[in-house]
């Protein structure tokens, strides 16, 4: 009989062909996603090429997604995009998706059913992590693990403690996936998961949709986790049925899994919440931030940019116009998020509302382009980091909000929720 | 491996934004990223490092980004070590599988200020403010990442693992 287990340590186990696993372990595992995008790829590429014959330990499962700089900024950017194309081509990548298919990466591979429970997956991207969020283990990595992985199919992992984060009762109205993660990350502050899997479950995860379960395990990695879990349920098989292109196996952990902490939330505490810069554990509430005018909204990201999130902001944008001083851009996060706002006519709510809509791309989220922000101009985004300097200037300034909050500041032109504009 | 170096201290959650701003990364040659490193953090921080200095920071030294680039530009903007509290989790594989050594030594990261000369062992984790006459013993690595760094990062180490199957 094998110890008790958490579901983190069971993913590992299994990939490790070990029995059992326990937290401080060193581990070899085989992995069965290895992903980078046009940022990371160019340096995992050539890293794999030095390491072994220069080919890909498997083609189909080597997801190549060009999404930070494309459509190509500059010629710089086109170059790097190009090394990623040429690569994908030359080893025959079945998962490399071109402009005019590309998304956000961890919108665009949940949503196409490459990414299942059970995966154990590594990514050249902080926020691959997002998977968790379908009971899979997958966390991010530097160029060398992806090109080592692309190489060998493997990686070295040191099997981490988890910590549990119990988020029972009701969310208020308007109270969503975002605000839990910021309120979480407000609590036990940027390293709070250092080196940690956080595993998330109660009454008020279960209650939410999958992309707002994506939104929380998407920021994991913003408490300093390794992997942001939640278990399979009937929204997940709901979601992956049909749609997973492999076997899914769905791994729960044991009622007498050992954890580092335990930390309970009653889901009735969390308002709406704003991170203030310059770190996402910068927490305040919404209708405290009111005083905080600003110049740009961006509604998107692998955080936020998906159906429901495009459905909130244009509930409130519905009717309204974007403040004269501010400009709020809409990117849904993939081809299909932009399909469906077009089908249920939520681009016309946003064209209506004086927002600006962009093709799928990181952009700005990472001060990568597509909404630079100027010297001390602040932007409300639904982003995920707000580092110094992360939107353009160094003396700018990003808050990091819901889709619903950063729609009404977008009107209001100052921080603020959706009630005040009635 | 024997380092010393004069030290540049900072403070906690260093991220990878200010170490290698975004904007830089339509490039992966270091010494292009070595020319931008921590600029959002400090403009004149390129200017005021020499080659050979040494990094000292509080808790989760390079936070956020999984880009290597960010200790990429660190290493080639001179610096050998990198000493911290804590670093993030992404950042410490990087920096084991790209050759930049680090070392966590809370007690370390206490004593010594901006501008003492650091003397570091990295094979004993022995860490000596040569300024102030300390000495500190860093955590060691487990043997298996000693043995990623001795094969000089993680591409040398697959590589002949590779040639031996």
């Amino acid at each position: 009989m094998a110890r008790p287990m958490t579901m983190a340590e069971k993913i590992l186990a299994a990939h490790a062909h070990l029995d059992e696993v326990e937290p401080g372990q060193l581990i070899e595992c085989d992995l069965d996603l290895v992903l980078a995008n046009d940022v990371t790829a160019p340096i995992a590429i050539k890293k794999c090429k030095e390491c072994g014959t220069g080919d890909v330990f498997d083609p189909t499962r080597v997801l190549l997604v060009p999404d930070h700089y494309t459509p190509n900024k500059d010629i710089a950017a086109a170059e790097q995009a190009k090394i990623v194309r040429d690569f994908a081509r030359e080893q025959g990548i079945t998962h490399y998706w071109e402009v005019g298919c590309v998304g956000v990466e961890h919108a665009l591979l949940p949503e196409q059913g490459v990414v299942g429970a059970g995966d154990l997956i590594i990514g050249a991207d902080s926020h691959t992590c997002t998977y968790g969020a379908l009971g899979a283990f997958s966390t991010g990595v530097g160029s060398t693990d992806a090109g080592v992985g692309f190489a060998t199919g493997k990686a070295w992992f040191k099997v981490p403690e988890s910590i549990l984060f119990k988020v029972e009762g009701q969310l208020a109205p308007g109270v969503t996936g975002k605000d839990i993660i910021l309120h979480i990350i407000g609590k036990i502050g940027v390293d709070g998961a250092l080196y940690c899997a956080m595993e998330f479950t109660g009454s008020a995860i279960a209650a939410l949709p999958m992309d707002e379960r994506q939104t929380i395990s998407n920021m994991a990695i913003e408490a300093g986790g390794k992997a942001g879990l939640i278990a399979v349920d009937d929204v997940t098989r709901a979601y992956m049925d049909g749609r997973v292109e492999r076997p899914y196996t769905e791994y729960h952990s044991d009622p007498d899994a050992q954890y580092k902490s335990i930390i309970e939330i009653d889901a009735a505490d969390i308002k709406p919440t704003v991170s203030w810069p310059h770190l996402p554990s910068n927490t305040h509430l919404a209708e405290d931030s009111r005083h905080i005018t600003i110049d740009q909204v961006v509604i998107g990201s692998c955080t936020n940019g998906r159906l429901t999130d495009m459905r909130q902001a244009a509930d409130v944008l519905r009717g309204h116009k974007v403040h004269p001083n501010v400009r709020c851009l809409i990117i849904p996060a993939t081809q299909l998020v932009y399909r469906q706002c077009m089908e249920e006519g939520l681009m016309e709510v946003f064209l209506d509302a004086n927002c600006a809509i962009s093709a799928p791309t990181c952009g700005p989220c990472l001060g990568g382009h597509m909404g630079i922000l100027a010297k001390g101009e602040r932007a409300v985004a639904t982003t995920n980091r707000n580092f110094v300097g992360r939107m353009g200037h160094p003396e700018s300034e990003v808050y990091l909000a819901s889709p619903a909050v950063a729609a009404a500041s977008a009107v209001l032109g100052h921080i603020g929720i959706p009630q005040d504009l009635d | 491996m024997q380092f010393k170096g004069t030290v540049y201290r900072c403070g906690r959650d260093i991220d990878t934004d200010v170490i290698i701003p975004a904007r830089y990364l339509t490039t992966s040659d270091p010494a292009e990223l070595a020319k931008h490193c921590m600029e959002d953090l400090d403009t004149e921080f390129v200017n005021k490092v020499s080659q050979g200095d040494i990094i000292v920071a509080d808790e989760n030294f390079g936070c956020g980004s999984s880009r290597e680039h960010a200790p990429i530009a660190i290493k080639a903007a001179g610096i050998d070590v990198v000493i911290a509290k804590s670093f993030a989790r992404i950042f410490y594989r990087n920096s084991i599988n790209i050759g930049l050594a680090i070392m966590e030594c809370p007690e370390a990261v206490d004593a010594i200020s901006n501008g003492d000369v650091v003397s570091v062992d990295a094979d004993t984790g022995t860490i000596v403010d040569e300024t102030t006459g300390q000495t500190f013993k860093a955590q060691p690595f487990p043997p298996f990442l000693q043995e990623i760094i001795e094969a000089g990062g993680l591409i040398n180490r697959t590589k002949a693992k590779l040639a031996a199957e």
